[in-house]
């Protein structure tokens, strides 16, 4: 292994703080918030649209819009370090009227603290965020999973294709409440769909460390990958 | 010891100590008895099922001792294809290029609820029985199925194997959908004319 690398310890940044406990006697509401809840109203006048604090745990709502400038502060700010993001996800809920909402699950290691952001996403509009992508490289499955489940673009993703299902899947968003649990098609026409796909054609340009080796391929299949077509097919 | 041969009414053997040793059989006997004692399992675990079948191929219920201790995880040198556990859609032009691969003669045991029938799984992701995509000679009932249970469906295989005939080509056959011919139904006319069979009312009978 070459190059330093650095040793991250959870909660560097807390001096001469106790060492933590599992705590005890946690209220189910208004417990004691995460202190970055108030730092963001302070920050971003008008982003923060409520915070609510749920066994132990802080969410706060925030507008669609802003929500990278939200994320790089949080993470860059020596005040928050929000250096893990652990998921994104989305949650629809059964009532129509209920606007849809993109979650994410932060974690900052330094300060030990939890944040959970939601954002709301009214239906009928088309479904769009910003990608965090640039912030936290780890978005980018977690993002994909979520437009392959939610059909929610998430804007500035390099690749935002499906993550579960194969890529031609014509069916819909399965996590979506209007989805039926067994799909859309009939079941002969979801296997006759599924088994004209070539299992080999998963694999673009960019997955293959082959991109590295490229000058080193044969011509034509240099000529047929720069073309932009799929391995395998 | 207490023990004595099996009869075996298949073999005409003659006492060895007044002659030559020698025996006669049916061909097909031979080659059934050298098939059906050294099957070659490729696994298809993708689920409980497949700790199951880890636990029957490990000591305790040894697979080898029915000549399948060479488990091939490549399906050119394989014999039975046992498919562990569900079988998601994204998975199924995988399970059925991997069947063909495999050389003739073949066999595939579906393993598990999931595997046979897509078990509690009704939904938009899985396969309803991998017979829905290739041909199974051997359904192993249960949730995952007991190693016993695995290995019940394995002797079952080796007498299906033992009661082969070679003059059949029929078995050996495989069978792909051809358009063209007089004999083809299009699905669409198959779903037309049958109703929705096994645990789903969207399970058509005309899944190839």
């Amino acid at each position: 292994m070459t190059g330093k690398f650095t040793v991250l310890r959870a909660g560097s940044a807390l001096t001469d703080a106790p060492a933590p406990s599992t705590p005890r006697n946690v209220p189910h509401r208004d417990g004691e918030a995460n202190p970055t809840a108030k730092a963001i109203a302070e920050r971003f006048p008008g982003m923060l649209l409520g915070a609510e604090v749920v066994w132990g745990e802080t969410t706060v709502h925030v507008a669609p819009s802003r929500v990278r400038e939200l994320m790089r502060w949080l993470r860059d700010d020596p005040g928050q370090r929000y250096d893990y993001l652990s998921d994104v996800t989305a949650v629809e809920y059964r009532d129509f009227e209920t606007p849809l909402e993109v979650v994410w699950h932060l974690r900052s290691l330094p300060f030990r603290r939890f944040l959970r952001v939601k954002a709301s996403l009214q239906k009928g509009a088309p479904l769009s965020v910003p990608s965090v992508w640039a912030i936290w490289k780890g978005a980018d499955w977690l993002e994909r999973e979520c437009y392959d489940m939610f059909g929610i673009r998430f804007e500035g993703h390099p690749d935002l294709r499906r993550l579960l299902m194969w890529e031609q899947y014509k069916e819909g968003y399965p996590l979506r409440k209007d989805f039926p649990l067994r799909g859309r098609f009939s079941r002969a026409e979801q296997l006759r769909q599924v088994l004209a796909q070539n299992p080999e054609a998963k694999y673009s340009m960019e997955e293959l460390t082959i991109a590295d080796a490229f000058e080193d391929l044969p011509a034509d299949m240099r000529s047929r990958l720069g073309a932009g077509e799929r391995t395998g097919e | 010891m207490g023990l004595t041969a099996r009869p075996e009414s298949r073999t005409i053997s003659y006492e060895p100590q007044n002659q030559e040793g020698w025996v006669t059989t049916r061909l097909d006997f031979l080659v059934n008895w050298g098939r059906a004692n050294s099957l070659w399992p490729m696994p298809f675990g993708t689920a409980c099922c497949a700790i199951e079948f880890m636990a029957v191929a490990a000591s305790r219920f040894d697979l080898a001792r029915f000549g399948m201790e060479r488990l091939s995880f490549s399906p050119r040198q394989a014999d039975v294809l046992i498919c562990a556990g569900r079988v998601p859609f994204k998975l199924a032009p995988v399970i059925r290029r991997i069947w063909q691969q495999m050389p003739q003669p073949k066999w595939c045991i579906s393993m598990g609820a999931c595997a046979s029938t897509g078990g509690m799984f009704d939904n938009y992701a899985v396969v309803q029985g991998i017979d829905t995509i290739i041909p199974v000679d051997v359904y192993v009932p249960g949730c995952p199925p007991r190693p016993e249970g695995l290995l019940y469906g394995i002797r079952m295989l080796q007498q299906k194997v033992m009661a082969e005939r070679s003059a059949d080509r029929k078995i050996r056959e495989e069978m792909n959908p051809d358009p063209s011919s007089q004999l083809y139904i299009p699905p669409s006319v198959i779903d037309e004319l049958g109703e929705p069979f096994g645990n789903s009312v969207h399970q058509m009978r005309s899944a190839p």
